[in-house]
């Protein structure tokens, strides 16, 4: 269909101009269409959100692949049921659940959006007491891979010593989980 | 402080105030995003699990004062008229999707205005914190406090390989999102805005145009925010951003000291004009009042005009927004015609609360 108003460019925009005298309808391609000026949704960059670049993100996966993920059928999630087709389509989780659920799918899109998949920052001191604990001990260890490189040994010592302690405390704890479990 | 001075005060009193490079930062915001464990998000929750997370959000209100030292309002967006929402929105005190579903929608907004805390928005919680001029550490440190205080009460969704979970998978981890508003006219009237946005995506860093359409950005405005939240701790996403923000204002101060050896005369017969049509016109537009509030603030910031402080400048532009004027004259069907003539009646009235006596 070509444009009403120049006939020459194929017609992409639909416009109706409602007015006291009556409405009007008319097909327009894109250059026709800014002179009526005034309407949002022009292509460009100007609305792009995050989800559309999501959704490019899926719309980029090869054919095969997509087919791969339909044919898990049935796998929603427990909590809140949401499919992974749902997520496809709006680029949002359900629930804190889904990320459990849908672990080894996300996994690759995870690391393409951050570059990782692996938290290091904040743990939450209620929900991840022998997270934080586990944290520590992390950051820890290469605190002491840095020293030793540095041939600071006094330190690392200090570090190596610290790293005993906490771990011996998450065997408490872990200990005392146990205990808690089989009472 | 009265809820209604919302609605109806075109300032917030913190912005615009003087802060470490105001004379390139307008603004900072750090935004932490944050659910309760088990509850879906917003988006799956059906309307008693979205009764639920608010009244777990306000068991926890008075802690999140205490946490932040000050007193909070609690503003149920079900409560307030279309138009009131749009004026919050427009003071970036919520976010564009809490305008069309509002039910069990509310924000936590602090007396100084500087903290938001949105409930149900497309998390469970959204701490957002500002400041003017480039801090990312106060607000940071404030949104911290009140998570710990929150937290300290409810347990929040996290996982010890993802961090903490949020609807959007682009907030997973550290939820952290920070944001720096810039005003960048030197590098854009020298045309190297592309090659800054280019070069800050290397290091994970996205920079926008605020406001704009079709490629052009009304005023040279410019948000750089931090791409990547998982993988990261929240220091390094912070010290990432502040850096490359250092970075482009060195080059936006480059890019203002050539302007004004090149081309002196030209520059400050544009901000003087500016400054004249915002004083005189009887008709301004939206954008055009982005465009020419830019132009004099940059006059303001090379010595080229001296009439007005600086901090007049956030003033105009807060003062000058569509719904907000709309509100104040109480009409939610007033013509584009109209809400550009009183406008402009309302940057004369800024310009006579700033500037010296007799203006009108």
């Amino acid at each position: 269909m070509l444009c009403d108003d120049c006939h020459k460019n194929e017609a992409h925009i639909h416009i109706r101009q409602v007015s006291p005298e009556g409405s009007f309808d008319k097909n327009l391609c894109e250059e026709c269409a800014a002179k009526y000026g005034g309407f949002s949704g022009q292509p460009g960059t100007g609305n792009l959100t995050v989800n559309d670049l999501l959704r490019g993100i899926f719309g980029s996966l090869p054919r095969q692949k997509a087919e791969e993920e339909t044919a898990v059928p049935g796998l929603a999630c427990p909590n809140c049921g949401m499919t992974y087709q749902d997520f496809a389509r709006s680029g949002k989780i359900g629930c804190g659940v889904c990320y459990d659920t849908f672990r080894e799918q996300l996994a690759p899109l995870l690391t393409r959006i951050h570059g990782s998949s692996t938290h290091s920052g904040k743990i939450p001191r209620r929900s991840g007491g022998v997270l934080v604990t586990r944290h520590e001990i992390a950051v820890l260890k290469e605190k002491l891979a840095a020293a030793v490189k540095r041939e600071e040994y006094e330190k690392a010592a200090q570090y190596r010593d610290e790293i005993r302690a906490l771990e011996q405390q998450l065997a408490a704890e872990k200990k005392e989980a146990s205990d808690h479990a089989g009472q | 402080m009265p809820v209604n001075d919302l609605y109806r005060d075109y300032r917030l009193s913190w912005f615009g105030q003087p802060g470490e490079s105001s004379d390139v930062v307008l603004m900072s915001r750090v935004r932490l995003s944050r659910n309760f464990a088990r509850l879906p998000f917003p988006n799956r929750a059906d309307m008693k699990q979205l009764a639920a997370v608010q009244s777990m959000a306000s068991s926890v209100f008075s802690d999140i004062e205490t946490a932040a030292g000050q007193e909070f309002d609690a503003v149920g967006l079900d409560g307030l008229t279309e138009l009131e929402r749009r004026v919050l929105e427009e003071k970036d005190l919520i976010s564009e999707s809490m305008l069309e579903s509002t039910q069990y929608r509310s924000a936590y907004i602090s007396a100084d205005r500087r903290v938001s805390i949105l409930v149900n928005e497309e998390d469970h919680l959204r701490i957002q914190c500002m400041a003017p001029g480039l801090d990312l550490t106060t607000p940071f440190e404030t949104a911290s406090r009140i998570d710990d205080a929150i937290e300290a009460k409810l347990d929040m969704a996290f996982d010890e390989r993802m961090g903490y979970l949020t609807s959007g998978p682009t907030n997973l981890g550290t939820g952290l999102r920070a944001e720096v508003f810039m005003h960048l006219p030197g590098l854009a009237y020298t045309r190297n805005m592309n090659s800054v946005a280019s070069t800050a995506q290397q290091l994970g860093i996205l920079v926008q145009g605020i406001g704009s359409k079709d490629n052009e950005t009304p005023g040279s405005f410019f948000a750089a925010m931090n791409q990547m939240t998982l993988g990261y701790t929240e220091a390094s996403i912070l010290e990432n951003l502040a850096g490359a923000v250092k970075e482009i204002i060195a080059h936006e101060r480059r890019a203002r000291k050539a302007l004004l050896l090149y081309s002196k005369d030209r520059l400050e017969d544009a901000v003087w004009r500016a400054y004249g049509i915002l004083r005189y016109a009887r008709s301004l537009d939206e954008k055009e009042i982005v465009e020419l509030v830019s132009k004099v603030r940059l006059g303001i910031d090379l010595g080229l005009l001296d009439e007005l402080p600086p901090e007049a400048c956030a003033d105009l532009l807060l003062a000058s927004r569509s719904e907000y004027i709309k509100n104040l004259s109480g009409s939610e069907n007033l013509s584009p015609p109209e809400i550009d003539r009183q406008r402009a009646a309302m940057v004369r009235r800024v310009l006579a609360d700033h500037g010296r006596e007799g203006i009108t």
